[in-house]
């Protein structure tokens, strides 16, 4: 796929709505650092010494192995546009950190995008596996066996008592991040969010907002990962983290059931409310955006929407966010601007649905 | 003040950016700034390194006991570089990252209390790479299949341990050979 095709098309393999229950949990991803032995990491790294990082993981990409799972596209940040590097990161192709601080940084994509391979962001290595629905071993899997491909060809920073070393301390060990996006509207409504997250925090899991650190939970959407790296084996992290999302999903199953038998009309009322709005708003901002499209996903969980799929409801959260509506629009907006093109865009998609 | 990006709000955050020296002032209103991710980014990377430094300025204090008073501690830590890339103590402190790997090996077991204060760990338990792993692969298998063995011969589940036990045979041969 050509870089353009990267940029323009919203669509990517994260959106299906399709696998394992995929009415709660959106996505899952999988992070994995490694570093190259003898080089130093990006934080001290001259720029040819960056240069010889991205020709040795190009390098290892070209591989027999890795075009079983490629084709990968290698696209440089220096070779884009402010506005283009924001688009790949409202589609969680590459970090804010990638697209903003690093020199000769870049990114090795898939076609389908579920797999990016970021380079000399803050570790020389990021392979990064996007799935649809909880799939958490599937997508260990498939990043692993990209892992052992680069091991192949690439001398890692590896030590035997503190595992794959990482620029920083907090990815020490098994460089992996694992994470789930979930849509918990549910219990947001029923005020029984702040005491899980609490529970969260007590078990080495975190939860974040859905553009990463700090960011916040627009639209009902908890990212889950884990905290701890080091001491912990990759099965242990995975298996932690996948019963504990698993517990969470079910309770946000009680919590529909419950809104759906004792507050029914409240419940049908707030979603076709949001529904209306959406096809009919001339301006929204993108908290509003995200509270509605947060509604009308959950009336297509319930079944009291049925010309809507997920899939569009997934697109539109990454379209209306501010790069893409630029990006779309071939130039710089003003917030108001963008309100109102966003209230356009998701006008036009949802009434082709609806018709 | 009002906001830079709408011109209609009051700005609320002040921020200063420092790229190459060139200095970036920011004044905008919170709706602005969340619209506008890079400046949020930003502010990201710096309160999780900060934090991060906060823990590595706190302990040499807390490594008081070890011996010496905390005066010829700081002079330690004022010191300590790792001699492949340069970074000296203080600076990761400041910065909370590595320059390289050989500074794990550098700081060395000045690292443990950080790494148990993340994590709660200092030892990896993890998948080893197969090439530059070499001998500790086959190590860490052996020490997991003598466990599964115990397991085995505890529960009385013989035939099990059998398979278990000849595994282990083919694994020590290997390591004998190599």
């Amino acid at each position: 796929m050509s870089v353009q095709q990267f940029m323009q098309n919203p669509w990517s393999n994260w959106m299906k709505g399709e696998g394992p229950d995929a009415d709660i949990v959106i996505s899952t991803r999988i992070r994995i650092a490694r570093n190259l032995r003898h080089q130093p990491f990006p934080l001290l790294a001259t720029d040819s010494q960056a240069e010889e990082v991205v020709h040795q993981v190009a390098n290892a990409s070209r591989s027999k192995a890795m075009s079983k799972a490629g084709p990968f596209e290698l696209i440089m940040m220096d070779k884009l546009q402010p506005l283009e590097k924001r688009v790949l990161v409202e589609k969680h192709l590459i970090s804010p950190n990638l697209a903003e601080e690093s020199r000769k940084g870049g990114v090795l994509l898939s076609d389908d995008e579920s797999i990016s391979i970021m380079v000399n962001e803050e570790d020389h290595i990021r392979i990064q596996v996007l799935m649809p629905g909880f799939q958490l071993k599937e997508a260990w899997d498939i990043g692993s066996r990209i892992d052992d491909i680069f091991e192949k060809h690439v001398n890692y920073a590896f030590d035997e008592t503190r595992g794959y070393l990482t620029s920083c301390p907090t990815n020490v060990g098994t460089g992996i991040r694992a994470s789930v996006m979930l849509h918990l509207p549910a219990l947001v409504m029923t005020q029984q969010i702040s005491r899980i997250l609490q529970a969260i925090n007590q078990v080495g899991l975190v939860v974040r907002g859905i553009y990463g650190e700090g960011s916040e939970a627009l639209g009902n959407l908890f990212q889950l990962s884990n905290q701890v790296t080091l001491g912990m084996s990759e099965s242990d992290i995975l298996s932690n983290l996948y019963s504990v999302a698993k517990q969470i999903v079910d309770q946000e199953r009680v919590a529909r059931r419950y809104l759906q038998e004792n507050s029914s009309l409240a419940l049908e009322d707030r979603i076709c409310r949001s529904y209306g709005i959406l096809l009919h708003a001339r301006t929204v901002e993108s908290k509003e955006a995200a509270q509605r499209l947060s509604d009308v996903r959950l009336g297509i969980d319930l079944g009291l929407i049925k010309n809507v799929t997920t899939f569009t409801i997934n697109e539109l959260l990454v379209m209306t966010q501010p790069g893409f509506l630029q990006r779309h629009a071939g130039q710089k907006l003003t917030p108001e601007q963008r309100d109102e093109r966003r209230a356009r865009l998701i006008r036009e998609r949802l009434a082709a649905h609806s018709a | 003040m009002n906001c830079e990006e709408c011109g209609k709000r009051p700005a609320t955050l002040h921020l200063t950016k420092i790229v190459n020296g060139e200095k970036t002032e920011y004044h905008i209103c919170e709706h602005c700034a969340q619209e506008k991710g890079d400046v949020i980014s930003g502010f990201d990377n710096f309160s999780i390194h900060n934090i991060l430094s906060g823990l590595l300025n706190f302990d040499p204090m807390a490594k008081n006991s070890v011996g010496g008073s905390s005066n010829s501690q700081t002079a330690t830590q004022k010191t300590l570089r790792c001699e492949t890339c340069g970074l000296t103590y203080a600076q990761f402190s400041k910065s909370g990252r590595f320059g390289c790997s050989d500074c794990y090996r550098y700081f060395g077991d000045r690292l443990d209390p950080l790494f148990r204060r993340i994590h709660g760990n200092t030892n990896h338990i993890g998948k080893v790479p197969e090439r530059t792993g070499g001998q500790l692969k086959i190590r860490k298998e052996l020490e997991q299949l003598k466990t599964a063995l115990q397991q085995y011969i505890k529960t009385e589940e013989f035939e099990k341990a059998a398979e278990i036990r000849d595994r282990i045979r083919a694994l020590e041969k290997k390591m004998d050979q190599a």
